[in-house]
């Protein structure tokens, strides 16, 4: 199995690696811009632009 | 076991829960609260074959709805709908922890700035202003001086959401630059840290440094007093040193452990499975037994 995935950066169009087994849900980075992406499907694998941060988030 | 995971993001924290059920040959069914709807009398399809839901929500308000739900469809919920409701509000917390004999620093609610600005003179300079929802540290203020006192009242009192006005003040406590972050379960310590900053505000989210911490029976002791005051479960516990004693400012229903974890020996994720088993097991012999 391989070890990284690749997928398409929403924000830039960039072709970016993630590792293999990223979970829908999930939060990931994206390496050119640092902006949050939601993995919103693994196969194909499809991201999205994250949620922003509300005001009542967090423990 | 069938363990239901309800979530909107999956950090770094369920990644780990999720890793740990799977390797032990548990079912995992996650579920996006996002996208699920909750009928007043009946509980979603997904629910169905779900002995447990460990509600992971980031969003408070979408916390205390959706265990209510599941409260109410009777599939037990870590943490309980009753933690949940304690937990997300600082002045609710600090009643339950009052009422149990728990030391917690000195705290006064006010609802107009005018009275807001009366309990802070009477705490004194500095002292704390808290929102009564919310975490990581953000919208707290330590007020220095009158004059700030004013200030962050009436942006508070002009900007804030309605919650915002529920003025939740508290004595400043001078704490050795760090405070204590326990996990516990049901009251039984799993790991603790220290959080160190120069900053006043030593949450790990706001990039204090965490150290592993070796709990004392006094701190073990209130922990588990901390825990049973709001409903026991999966929890964070905080507690300061005061000197001679520990003061405990918060406890926490939704808990993150990622950084405890990086600090600690403990497999933290692994003991508190070992927990969740326990648990789902003893809840299925009550089950039965009252059949």
């Amino acid at each position: 199995m391989a070890d990284t995935i690749t997928a398409e950066d929403p924000l830039t169009g960039e072709e970016i690696e993630l590792p293999a087994d990223v979970e829908v849900g999930e939060i990931v980075d994206s390496p050119a811009t640092g902006a949050e992406l939601e993995v919103v499907s693994v196969d194909p694998l499809v991201l999205e632009e994250a949620p922003e941060l509300e005001e009542d988030w967090g423990e | 076991m069938n363990v239901g995971l309800l979530y909107s993001r999956i950090r770094r924290d369920e990644k780990l829960l999720l890793s740990e059920l799977r390797e032990r040959g548990h079912e995992v069914t996650k579920i996006d609260v996002r996208k699920e709807q909750f009928d007043i009398s009946e509980p979603p399809a997904i629910l169905d074959d779900v002995d447990v839901v460990l509600d992971r929500c980031l969003a408070t308000s979408r916390s205390l709805y959706a265990t209510q739900f599941l409260d109410a469809y009777g599939i037990p919920v870590v943490n309980s709908a009753e933690t949940a409701d304690v937990c997300a509000d600082k002045a609710k917390n600090s009643l339950a922890l009052a009422k149990a004999g728990v030391p917690t620093p000195n705290t006064e609610v006010a609802f107009t700035t005018d009275s807001a600005m009366e309990s802070i003179e009477k705490f004194g300079y500095p002292c704390v202003l808290k929102p009564v929802v919310g975490s990581w540290g953000r919208l707290m203020a330590k007020i220095d001086s009158p004059s700030a006192a004013e200030a962050i009242l009436e942006h508070k009192a002009t900007l804030g959401h309605y919650q915002h006005k529920v003025f939740y003040v508290q004595e400043f406590v001078e704490k050795p630059g760090r405070d204590i972050r326990v996990l516990a379960v049901d009251g039984e310590p799993v790991a603790a840290m220290t959080r160190s900053s120069e900053h006043w505000l030593t949450n790990a989210a706001k990039g204090a440094e965490a150290t592993e911490f070796e709990l004392d029976d006094r701190a073990k002791e209130l922990v588990k007093q901390a825990s049973d005051a709001v409903g026991g479960g999966l929890l964070g516990v905080d507690l300061m040193e005061t000197g001679e004693d520990y003061t405990v400012h918060e406890v926490n229903h939704t808990v993150e452990f990622k950084a405890l974890n990086d600090a600690v020996d403990v497999d933290v994720p692994a003991a508190v499975v070992d927990w969740l088993e326990a648990k789902v097991e003893s809840d299925s012999q009550l089950a039965e037994a009252a059949v």
